[in-house]
């Protein structure tokens, strides 16, 4: 089993200056390491620090202690310590990430909003249009809707968007922030599908799904996040 | 396509500007001090903080509107050649300024001749680049207004009739035309109607991209910070306090006073 991402001893403490300096402990020497082809989802209670460690594995947050090491072609490199460009380089190629809301672009079409990923992966625009269009009509997304930009969205068309944007380019390491909160049965089912997908082609899943029976089905094994403190 | 942004390295390139040490004072009023940074090709990298941070005195040292009196600002050039651009003789950075860089003012009334047409902006920079044939001038020049979207119908009209956001697109336009490959903005959306606003940006997001170029955009308005840059510069006091990319300042400030700026944004 090859190693795609782990976490060594990883803590966090935010720091509210703007507060009188209080300080939050949200996790300290975690461990935990993600195989090819596996999904992992984190579990607790809401604020256990599911998404902080989410974020990271990101390298949205820093640590205070410990490495987040991700594979990226070939070497393990850690993003607690890599520089800005080596971690948007990783971010670029290795490692996607399913936010829980889509940042607006003002603007820019959703057809464009979904392709981007793989343009900057050098995919051309005429094959990343018709690759994001393919994955638009997976999730239900009407076709007239994709010339425009997403601002005026519905809830639930937007995280399809988000969606399809995150998964759009084949990442060998995908980390989801409930990917599956604002959706219907029917497209949670394509989540889950495009997420066993990924899993068959050997990506490394961490995921966070509070709707149990979606975590079940997704889930290899489970992190708890409580249990992980206490230890 | 942008090759450099596409690169699969992580080995160290060598930066197009790396500035070591950069400092002014305006006799014993703080101006800025003790920066250093890197910036590589394709780059975006946002300057924030208040006014009074010192990040306009920064911006105009690096661009050499002011003279900086302390550091070095080291540029490679097209051919690979590293200098630095404090100590080069005034004719070669006047030809940087004029070719491989360029500077977008706040005001584009600082960056425009308002009183000859929208083409001749556009054409004059070719001009002192050394173009001289008149049909690829303006063929350069009508290409470039429709890129920044004005009507090439207006490339005979004079800017001093333009709006302020046509104002501003036409200054990117002339400003971007030599292919800088390093380009200054300094509160690109700055004093625009917001609806304005959204169009620019998207424009300076895609036009960016497109060329591959480094830029360096101060900014107060952190969203559109997030929305541009790579990474992130927090200035107060004349110095940086805070550094590193985008999303990690943003989301998780560590220094007081970048807590107390990302605290302060109204949610919409």
């Amino acid at each position: 089993m090859t190693t795609m991402l782990s976490v060594e001893g990883l803590s966090k403490t935010f720091t509210l200056h703007t507060q009188g300096g209080v300080r939050i402990p949200v996790f300290a020497g975690l461990d935990l390491a993600v195989a090819a082809g596996e999904c992992v989802v984190l579990n607790g209670p809401s604020g256990a620090g599911k998404s902080t460690l989410l974020r990271a594995m990101y390298a949205n947050v820093l640590p205070d202690a410990g490495a987040v090491r991700v594979r990226h072609q070939g070497r393990m490199v850690d993003l607690a310590r890599a520089g800005s460009r080596a971690v948007l380089q990783v971010r670029r190629r290795t490692l996607g990430y399913v936010s829980q809301f889509l940042s607006v672009i003002p603007r820019v079409p959703t057809l464009d909003v979904v392709a981007e990923p793989l343009l900057r992966q050098g995919v051309a625009r005429a094959e990343a249009r018709d690759r994001a269009a393919d994955l638009l009509a997976r999730l239900n997304v009407p076709e007239r809707l994709w010339a425009l930009a997403p601002a005026t969205f519905s809830g639930g068309e937007q995280q399809r968007v988000n969606i399809a944007r995150g998964l759009i380019a084949p990442m060998p390491v995908l980390l989801l922030d409930e990917p599956t909160a604002s959706l219907d049965a029917a497209n949670r089912d394509v989540v889950v599908a495009l997420i066993a997908e990924a899993k068959a082609r050997g990506a490394a899943v961490v995921g966070i799904f509070h709707d149990a029976p979606t975590r079940d089905r997704v889930a290899d094994r489970l992190f708890d996040l409580v249990s992980a403190k206490a230890a | 396509m942008n090759l450099v942004a596409t690169a699969a390295v992580l080995d160290d390139d060598p930066p197009l500007l790396s500035v070591r040490g950069l400092g002014k004072s305006y006799g014993g009023a703080l101006g800025c001090r003790a920066v250093s940074f890197d910036l590589w090709p394709g780059e975006v990298l946002g300057i924030v903080g208040e006014s009074g941070s010192g990040k306009s005195t920064l911006l105009n040292c690096l661009s050499g509107q002011v003279a900086a009196d302390a550091g070095e600002i080291l540029y490679r050039d097209r051919m690979g050649a590293t200098a630095d651009f404090l100590t080069l003789p005034e004719p070669k950075r006047r030809a940087l300024l004029r070719g491989e860089w360029g500077l977008v003012h706040q005001n584009p009334r600082d960056g425009l001749r308002l009183r000859v047409s929208a083409g001749a902006n556009i054409g004059e920079r070719l001009m002192a680049q050394g173009a001289r044939h008149y049909g690829d001038i303006r063929a350069e020049a009508t290409g470039w207004l429709s890129r920044v979207e004005i009507d090439t119908a207006r490339t005979d009209d004079l800017p001093i009739r333009f709006s302020g956001g046509m104002q501003q697109r036409l200054q990117i336009a002339r400003t971007l035309v030599t292919g800088p490959r390093l380009v200054f903005m300094d509160e690109p959306t700055g004093g625009l109607d917001v609806s304005v606003q959204a169009r620019l940006l998207d424009l300076i997001r895609g036009l960016v991209d497109e060329l591959g170029a480094a830029c360096v955009i101060v900014t107060h308005d952190l969203a559109v910070a997030r929305l541009l840059a790579h990474r992130l510069m927090v200035m107060k006091g004349g110095e940086v306090v805070e550094a590193g990319l985008t999303d990690q300042v943003l989301d998780d400030p560590h220094h007081p006073y970048t807590q107390l700026l990302v605290s302060s944004v109204l949610q919409v």
